[in-house]
């Protein structure tokens, strides 16, 4: 493996946590706008607290295959074909909640603008668990032939660690909403987004401890990577505490990085545990390795170098735009009555 | 499995065009309507004549259903590549990615960032630093259109590559060569000039409809002359570019360039083009044609003189080249004849027929005269101008792609070759109704929804205005993407 590769190997991790991290929030008030938003006037609010981000987090995921695509063509082969209807599902979720907002907005009548409502919440909530579920399954070990075709059946997706790991990061991204949401409005939204959290939090715990449960039984990550493995469950653990206090103590940044950051480790726990490969076999023989699935180091040093000179360019601007619309919002129920 | 001369890879192919198509509905629409829009602001900033920044907000309106709808049938595309033509990303992956990821970091964060921007800050910043931002979306998604066009080229005429001798796959070799692919610069301000027409006349067709309402008179007037301008700019501009891509098919790929004039012999050197023809597409002969000397020789050399290679030629000469040589060896190498003939008649005729109602149209619309709203013929032509730059696009993609048939990487790697070995009829089938339905579904709520703007008028797009947020209707309230929807405290 060279340099190049493994760093590669880690600006796809970079990638795919800015896309947990920031749609992963997108995902949670995608959700909650059916299943907390009360009325009109404050459906409305919480659409508008990522109006303005959430088509530009979504390009974090555009990205990550991108540059799955273009550093690991092997990868991003062996992976997109082989979870082909996973994928097809989370295309179908992804369309319905990235077109609900702009059409919900001019709709004219009540029902219409409840089935785009339904739309974003149903697709986000769709994504994230689907998500969840597709790099859980794809740490067990999939069954694959020797040039990377994956031949799977049922449960090579839908099994009892991918279950719960999907409706783990499904929790998390509501969570992690539902502290954006604490985050951008004030009054009686925010201080019910603090209840709802309050009663999620234990709930997340049990889900944790359950999933590391599960991760022992279904993966070699405790027999190849002991040592990191606990590290970073660890964090994950501190993390949510910490996110749980931030909530509690209505410290809405810390609950709020918090939740971010333990949807990271997730993706770390994953990048580590499947280190130095990129898919696992089913049968070991057949993993996809680093060293061999990566594109030439002619295309690794181009990415780079433009990876590198484009990156900063765009977190500045990418930053400065959440800047500008860093106040919260005006709350809905002052002067608007429930629809 | 299903015995109804279904396969997967002819599934793969229906679903690549089918998704291909209609996210082309929206991308020129896009990119075009950017560009409009951005004129129309900074005029607004220039003359602060109120009526301009109605237009802004109104036209802007329909940009971003349409940009909203090309975004999400956009990650298909990115997706398909591995799920449908997982041999093809391993094959291509190396030269393919690049230009893909360099997309998505370069132009598509570009984009959807000031797009955002642009949406929620009327209130916020200076109308110049506004505009600035719909600038800045328009530059994101014609850059964006420059790379996915490069990776595109790429497989029209490979440049800058070598085979690895151990893979067998295709590698960079020189970035530079694949960026300066003569391809991609005949592709690209076609493309481009492409955009600024499907939008002007979209624009200019809505505008046409009002107008034979007696509507806003004067709003639609000066949309007229502004999206005509631009339609006339853009068609004559690609106009020039298709013809310099016509001559550079001649040599690049004179297969392509037969099959769209409907060549299976060779021509003679009087150049005959013919306009309207039947065609025997299964013993590789012309029925019969209506035929008009020199035209050929002209379209292909700018000159009286020469040949045209036809497709009989041209297959011959192919079979000799790739005999004995393992995936390349095929029994023929004739393309769809009847799709790429047709096509680019309609393309052509279609470029010029723009440019000649724009020239009528801005003749019509001056100033201190009324022709406009007493030639109501016109306003019916140009109303339904409106629906031909979408059969236009797909017609000069039909004869892109089908023309490149057999290969998917021109000469490297056939088309049967790049698809996914693990899909299945049952779920390309599938797949395929869904993403039918979802598209039928989108392109009905897009027309229903643009027809509502049009219908409620400019007036009523009022409230995106440069005043305070405090100053907003309450009703307007509901609108999460209206300016007050970042009502701060």
């Amino acid at each position: 493996m060279t340099n190049l590769q493994l760093l590669w190997f880690l600006l796809i991790g970079v990638l795919f946590s800015g896309f947990f991290f920031l749609e992963g929030f997108d995902f949670g008030i995608g959700m909650a706008i059916r299943f907390f938003g009360k009325d009109q006037a404050e459906r409305d609010t919480i659409i508008q607290t990522i109006g303005p981000h959430w088509d530009g987090n979504e390009v974090w995921l555009i990205t990550a295959g991108g540059a799955m695509f273009a550093s690991f063509p092997m990868w991003y082969a062996s992976l997109f074909s082989g979870y082909y209807i996973v994928l097809f599902l989370i295309l179908v979720a992804l369309i319905f909640r990235g077109v609900s907002f702009e059409f919900r907005a001019n709709m004219e009548t009540a029902r219409w603008r409840h089935f785009w409502e339904w739309a974003a919440t149903i697709g986000s909530f769709c994504a994230a668990f689907l998500f969840g579920m597709m790099f859980t399954s794809m740490i067990q070990g999939v069954p694959m032939d020797a040039e990377g075709n994956v031949i799977g059946t049922f449960t090579t997706y839908v099994n009892w660690l991918s279950l719960v790991g999907g409706v783990a990061v499904t929790l998390m991204c509501f969570i992690h909403g539902l502290n954006f949401l604490q985050l951008k409005t004030i009054g009686s939204l925010r201080d019910r987004a603090q209840a709802w959290n309050k009663i999620l939090y234990p709930l997340l715990i049990v889900g944790e401890v359950l999933f590391v449960v599960l991760l022992f039984i279904f993966t070699d990550f405790f027999k190849l990577k002991a040592a990191s493995t606990w590290g970073i469950l660890i964090v994950l653990v501190v993390l949510t505490l910490l996110a749980w206090w931030g909530v509690a103590g209505q410290h809405n940044w810390v609950a709020f990085l918090s939740s971010g950051l333990s949807l990271i480790s997730i993706v770390v726990l994953i990048f580590n545990g499947i280190f130095p490969r990129v898919m696992i076999g089913a049968n070991n023989v057949h993993s996809i390795l680093i060293k061999n699935a990566s594109s030439s180091p002619y295309t690794l040093h181009l990415m780079t170098i433009l990876a590198f000179t484009l990156l900063p360019i765009v977190l500045i601007y990418f930053i400065w735009s959440y800047w500008v619309f860093y106040k919260r919002l005006k709350s809905p129920n002052k002067d608007v009555k429930a629809a | 499995m299903l015995n109804v001369g279904l396969s997967m890879l002819s599934l793969s192919r229906f679903q690549f065009a089918m998704t291909t198509v209609f996210h082309f509905f929206f991308v020129p629409f896009s990119i075009g309507l950017a560009f409009i829009v951005a004129v129309m602001e900074t005029i607004y900033v220039v003359k602060k004549d109120k009526t301009y920044q109605k237009m802004v907000q109104f036209w802007g309106k329909i940009f971003l259903y349409s940009f909203a709808v090309g975004v999400v049938t956009g990650i298909i595309q990115e997706f398909q590549f591995g799920m449908n033509w997982s041999e093809y990303s391993r094959f291509m992956g190396d030269i393919f990615g690049a230009p893909l990821a360099i997309e998505a970091l370069a132009a598509f964060f570009l984009e959807s960032t000031f797009i955002g921007l642009w949406m929620f800050t009327w209130d916020r910043f200076k109308p110049g630093i506004h505009a600035l931002f719909i600038w800045l979306v328009a530059f994101g998604s014609s850059l964006s259109a420059l790379w996915i066009l490069a990776a595109n080229s790429f497989m029209q005429n490979p440049v800058g590559y070598m085979i690895n001798a151990k893979t067998g796959r295709v590698q960079m070799t020189s970035f530079s060569q694949v960026l300066t692919n003569p391809q991609l610069w005949n592709e690209f301000p076609h493309v481009i000039f492409g955009a600024g027409v499907t939008a002007a006349f979209v624009v200019a067709g809505c505008a046409a409809w009002r107008l034979l309402k007696k509507d806003h008179e004067d709003f639609y007037r000066k949309t007229l002359k502004v999206v005509l301008v631009i339609g006339l700019l853009a068609s004559v501009g690609s106009i020039v570019s298709g013809d310099s891509s016509a001559r550079y098919v001649v040599k690049d790929q004179p297969m392509k360039f037969a099959a769209m004039e409907g060549l299976y012999k060779n021509s003679t050197n009087k150049g005959e083009w013919a306009a309207i023809a039947s065609f025997d597409t299964k013993n590789h002969k012309t029925n019969w044609s209506i035929d008009i000397p020199y035209v050929l020789n002209i379209l292909s050399y700018h000159k009286l003189s020469g040949t045209v290679k036809g497709q009989n030629t041209v297959n011959k000469e192919l079979k000799a080249k790739y005999a004995g040589q393992k995936g390349k060896e095929l029994k023929s190498y004739y393309v769809p004849t009847k799709t790429l003939f047709w096509s680019f008649r309609v393309m052509s005729g279609a470029g010029a027929l723009f440019a000649l109602v724009a020239i009528i149209g801005l003749f019509f619309n001056r100033k201190k005269s009324q022709a406009i709203m007493k030639q109501r013929w016109f306003l019916y032509v140009l109303g339904l101008c409106l629906w031909l730059p979408f059969i236009v696009n797909s017609a000069g993609w039909f004869i892109t792609e089908f023309g490149r048939y057999p290969w998917v990487v021109y000469g490297l790697l056939t088309i049967a070759d790049a698809v996914s070995p693990t899909s299945t009829v049952a779920s390309l089938l599938f797949t395929n109704i869904v993403y039918f339905c979802l598209f039928a579904g989108l392109g009905m709520v897009m027309i229903v929804l643009s027809h509502r703007v049009l219908k409620a008028g400019p007036d009523s797009v009022e409230t995106n205005n440069y005043s305070s947020v405090k100053d907003a209707p309450e009703a307007k309230v509901e609108d999460p993407f209206g300016q007050e929807a970042f009502n701060h405290d």
